[in-house]
């Protein structure tokens, strides 16, 4: 955080503490039990038999060898499987699952990696070696393997979230300078640690399930209509996840499988997604081709900003990513068309991946806005503070708060971008040549609407719960925080729980939403249970009997009256005889009076070795400005996982298929190259740390997510002050920097 | 994973004794390829014999000044050891260069000599793939073959790249593999130990069937040599090399008197480049020297849709690596 910020007078010192996670404990010692981690009595296992084909159908499918494999107590497959519902999908009602389409529905094949049979054994290697058992014949169709051959094949679908304003064909043609690029980000998979599973049993007409998931709620509510039961018959637990991504946001046929098996069988099932399938069957982010248009006047402004983009989708369900969703609103521009159009390929459905949308379409601007500066002959850096829009012109409204053009400068100062010399290649420190480059961040601010509920306990303890989730980030920690703020209690007397669909209903996890929703839940809901607490103590026999409650201040963990006495909320309840003081609340939903965004902006340095043709990232800073940081740790280590993670988007990430037959094929852990600790680089992260107290009580507005925009654009920025060479493809890979690559002399 | 039978040797005799002619079983040593393949269910032995009994973990110096390294010595016991770190530093950091912690530390080197390929149309089960199908083609030619797939040594049956490390610093510093088996024992010579694909890349090395790697014996350091091992990858860690390289050399003033090069992530065999080594003989010390060697060594490459970056990328693994050995 800054250094020069005053404390606030609103909040005791804990609100923005880097307190460590109350929940690592549990997670280092192995305590923190995980969806595969539960082994209920009786348990059984399954293992699933995907398609090896990406289109066509089940032509036969024979379960008699496998059926004799020793353990195998179920084989289930579209000609042997329960009727049930789809589920509406509708985020709206809070049923939203990605991949509508039911597993085992019909023999019908969208994609390679597809459930085709889910073998039910006593143990989880017997499940494994029956379904390799189960011989499946296919009839094949041509498959449509990428974004070109979808395009080829059958066009576009158009999307969602296009804008458009004034006439950038027009402020195009007569501009002063322009540039026209197309830009191409490949599927990524998301490759959570911990795997996709699901652990169900039903006792009456009640389904419990341990899920791998982001969304309690969403998954309760998507399961009770797929089941066709009412939502307070299932109950969902997530209390720990090891992390997701946004790939277990919603609920995947795995586990629906996994809950309808255990039905059949009157016996809990437990369903895990091996490595391989985690490419296919429960999303990815989808490839994307995006032109962008741009051009200025003679000054260098911003006069017209066209971004198209069209991403692969499955066959099963429309997927946008809407890659122009920042383009609309980060820079001043008259003249402005964002559209989002869609092809359908044989692969599974992609789902929301770290930034979705942002992530492929900043790589876009951002390279294109440092392309538009050089044909400008502007600075990037002063080109963008010329041209950072000042209010949100999409929707016509203020922003909140908006200090992108202080991060920008901060960044720009702490990472010595003065000392940049312009010219390609220039700047050399041994065998390397150094590279700068830099990119603006971004991330729409939201806010859902939520309940939890918060209760002071006889023994001296407070409980919070929600029906959110911890999936990694520090929510444990965060509503905690709040709780011990507000009532005065140290930390380790506050319990809270999350990841259970039976507490108060609480938000997905995504969208970097969870602190700016839940925070504000919790702090009601801590706030009437303090009431309660005060209307306990000035009672009959209180403690503080005859006192007006309003006179009554909350001190360390117990209520205090104007002479200085002061009484605990255990004794406060002892006294009563009451176990609890409880409150409930609801929060609402974020307004429409302003645009609530989080800003930033990344520094990049990389080095080349031409020599062996090595590409590196050797130093990042970035200065972001998400509102108020509750937790400094958590927060800090938000934004820099991020920006691994857009190391590993510039330089590494790309799952490959096979053009021929859709395929995929660097689906594991080895060959889907993502970074490891030897690719760190020095990573200097500046919260800027500026409330947003327009948004909500606290002034946070989320973390998850913004430290991954941009970044992979200011890493190809650098690559090209470095190279010379603009890569408009991602991943920049070695072999794109090469300059003495031969033909291919054969395929 | 299938059931497969699994029985303990604790000498080598007794090992191959239980292993047999039976095509279908395998010696279980550090199991870092053996299990994974075998879960993916790309191998499926009907009987595992299990070798980590057998007394094979001695590294001895011979009185001809060799080094003999038994096969079940670690991959992580092998790269610290002390006469390898002194006489043989290209195979250490080869070593290093390798896998990860955990599984150096359970790799063997008789193991590592049977590693098999990372081709992913090998390893989905699936693809047709002549290793691991005879005759069912090769689906990495028109596939993707970009990281681990050939240049040297391919042929039209299979292209799949020799994933080891640690064969590329012994195809360098010249070694033999003795091996036991039903007919007795016998060596062979490193270089013909892995077998080119041909038209049978189902053959990848000179083991008859039963027969059981013991140890492998270092060639002699050459005296007053420095030597090294440059890998290059994507990213810094935890990958296989898209190209490496194992030098060797003495020098004679400026001027190199002996070489010895080895190439890995770029054939299909662990590769020495004898053309180089002859080009660089009597040379001074000079890169662009190094260039005009290194460039010999793909005279004969064949670059696929994917990989063809890999023929000047191999000769920087072999220049750089060269350089920085002579200048320091």
């Amino acid at each position: 955080m800054s250094d020069d910020k005053p404390s606030d007078p609103h909040f005791s010192k804990i609100i923005g503490a880097g307190v460590p996670r109350i929940d690592g404990p549990d997670k280092l010692s192995g305590r923190a039990h995980y969806a595969a981690d539960q082994l209920p009595a009786g348990l059984t296992y399954g293992y699933g038999v995907f398609s090896t084909i990406a289109s066509g159908k089940v032509t036969q499918l024979s379960v008699e060898r496998a059926r004799r494999m020793p353990g195998v107590i179920e084989i289930f497959h579209h000609g042997h499987f329960p009727k049930l519902y789809r589920s509406p999908s509708s985020f709206a009602q809070g049923n939203k699952v990605e991949e509508t389409r039911l597993p085992f529905e019909d023999e019908r094949i969208y994609y390679a990696g597809q459930f085709v049979a889910l073998v039910v054994a006593d143990t989880f290697e017997n499940a494994r070696a029956a379904a390799r058992e189960v011989e499946v014949s296919y009839a094949e169709d041509a498959a449509l393997a990428n974004l070109e051959q979808g395009v080829a094949a059958h066009g576009t679908q158009s999307g969602s979230g296009n804008h458009s304003r004034g006439d950038a064909a027009a402020a195009f043609d007569s501009a002063a300078r322009h540039i026209d690029v197309t830009y191409r980000t490949p599927v990524e998979t998301h490759n959570p640690m911990e795997m996709h599973a699901s652990t169900a049993w039903w006792e009456r007409d009640h389904l419990t399930i341990f899920d791998a998931s982001q969304g309690v709620v969403m998954a309760r509510n998507a399961l009770s209509k797929i089941f066709a039961i009412p939502p307070e018959r299932v109950t969902v637990h997530a209390p720990y996840i090891g992390s997701g991504f946004g790939s277990k946001l919603w609920t995947w046929p795995h586990a629906v499988a996994a809950a309808a098996a255990a039905r059949e069988l009157g016996r809990p099932v437990q369903l895990m997604v091996p490595r391989a399938q985690m490419f296919t069957t429960t999303g990815h982010r989808p490839e994307t081709r995006q032109r962008l248009r741009l051009a200025t006047d003679g000054s260098g402004k911003l006069v017209s900003l066209r971004h198209e983009s069209i991403n692969t989708t499955s066959f099963t369900d429309q997927y946008v990513e809407t890659c122009g969703s920042v383009t609309k609103s980060l820079y001043s521009c008259p003249n402005l068309m964002v559209s989002h159009a869609t092809t359908q390929v044989n692969r599974g459905t992609p789902t929301s991946m770290r930034a979705p949308g942002a992530a492929p379409g900043l790589f876009a601007l951002e390279s294109a806005v440092d392309e538009m500066a050089a044909a400008a002959g502007v600075d990037p850096l002063d080109f963008r503070l010329d041209n950072y829009a000042e209010r949100d012109e999409s929707k016509d409204l203020d922003f909140s708060s908006n200090h992108i053009v202080e991060a920008t400068q901060r960044a720009a100062e702490r990472f010595g971008w003065a000392a940049r010399n312009p010219d390609i290649g220039s700047m050399r420190q041994g065998r390397e040549i150094v590279g700068y480059g830099m990119a603006a961040c971004n991330w729409e601010a939201l806010k859902r609407p939520c309940d939890a509920r918060v209760s002071l306990r006889a023994d001296g303890t407070a409980f919070a719960s929600c029906a959110t989730q911890d999936i990694g980030t520090g929510t444990y920690t965060i509503v905690a925080q709040a709780v011990s703020d507000l009532t005065g209690l140290p930390l380790e007397r506050i319990t809270v729980e999350l990841g259970d669909s039976s507490y108060p209903d609480g938000p997905v996890s995504g969208g970097s939403w969870a602190t700016a929703t839940t925070l504000p839940a919790i702090a009601k809901a801590t706030r009437v249970a303090l009431d309660e607490m005060k209307r306990y103590a000035t009672g009959a026999n209180g403690a503080f009997a005859g006192v007006a409650s309003d006179e009554l201040e909350v001190a360390e963990g117990g209520l205090r009256n104007a002479a200085g006495k002061q009484v605990s909320f255990a004794d406060i309840l002892g006294a009563a005889r009451y176990g609890s003081a409880d409150g409930e609340a609801h929060t609402e939903g974020a307004d429409a009076q302003y645009s609530y965004r989080s800003f930033g902006a990344h520094f990049v340095e990389v080095r080349w070795d031409p020599g062996i043709s090595h590409l590196r990232v050797a130093r990042v800073v970035s200065a972001i400005d998400v509102g108020r940081v509750i937790n400094e740790t958590t927060a800090r280590n938000q934004v820099e996982g991020a920006i691994v993670m857009g190391i590993g988007m510039g330089l590494f990430e790309a799952t490959e298929y096979d053009a021929r037959n859709g395929r995929p094929v660097n689906n594991d852990y080895a060959e889907y190259v993502v970074p490891v600790h030897a690719d760190q680089p020095e990573v200097d992260v500046i919260l800027l740390d500026y409330p947003d107290t327009r948004f909500n009580e606290y002034g946070a507005r989320g973390i998850g997510e913004i430290g991954i925009t941009g970044l992979a654009a200011a890493v190809a920025n650098a690559v090209h002050h470095a190279t010379g060479k603009r890569i408009r493809e991602l991943p920049i890979t070695l072999d794109k920097l090469m300059d003495d690559v031969p033909e291919a002399r054969t395929a | 994973m299938r059931a497969f039978d699994y029985a303990r040797a604790e000498s080598p005799a007794a090992a191959i004794a239980a292993h047999g002619s039976d095509g279908q079983a395998a010696f279980l040593a550090g199991g870092t390829t053996l299990l994974d393949l075998v879960k993916l269910d790309v191998m499926q032995p009907r009987k595992l014999v299990d070798i980590n009994g057998v007394a094979l973990d001695r590294i001895e110096r011979l009185d001809d000044g060799r080094l003999r390294i038994g096969a079940m010595v670690t991959n992580t016991a092998l790269a610290r050891d002390q006469r390898v770190v002194a006489d043989y530093a290209v195979l250490s950091q080869a070593l290093l260069a390798g896998a990860s912690t955990q599984l150096r530390n359970k790799a063997t080197t008789g193991g590592n000599l049977m590693q098999r390929v990372r081709c992913p149309y090998f390893r989905d089960g699936v693809s047709a793939c002549n290793k691991r199908e005879p005759g069912s083609g090769c689906a990495a030619i028109g596939g993707v073959n970009r990281s681990v797939h050939a240049v040297l040594g391919t042929s039209d049956s299979c292209i799949a790249a020799h994933p080891s490390d640690m064969c590329v610093a012994m195809a360098a510093i010249g070694a033999k593999v003795q091996v036991e088996g039903p007919e007795g024992r016998r060596e062979i010579d490193f270089a013909d130990f892995h077998l080119l694909p041909g038209d049978t890349p189902q053959r990848e090395h000179a083991l008859a069937p039963g027969e059981l790697i013991t140890h492998v014996v270092l060639d002699a350091p050459l005296a007053g040599s420095r030597s090294a091992y440059l890998k290059l990858r994507d990213r810094q860690s935890y990958q296989f090399a898209l190209a490496s390289s194992a030098v060797i050399v003495t020098l004679d003033g400026d001027t190199i008197r002996e070489a010895r090069v080895a190439l890995g992530g770029v054939g299909t065999k662990p590769w020495r480049a004898p053309e180089v080594e002859a080009a660089l003989v009597g040379q001074p010390v000079s890169e662009q020297r190094f260039a005009d060697a290194a460039k010999r060594a793909f005279a004969h490459a064949t670059a696929y849709a994917h990989n063809a970056y890999k023929i000047p990328l191999g000769q920087q693994a072999i220049v750089r690596n060269l350089t920085d050995l002579t200048t320091a």
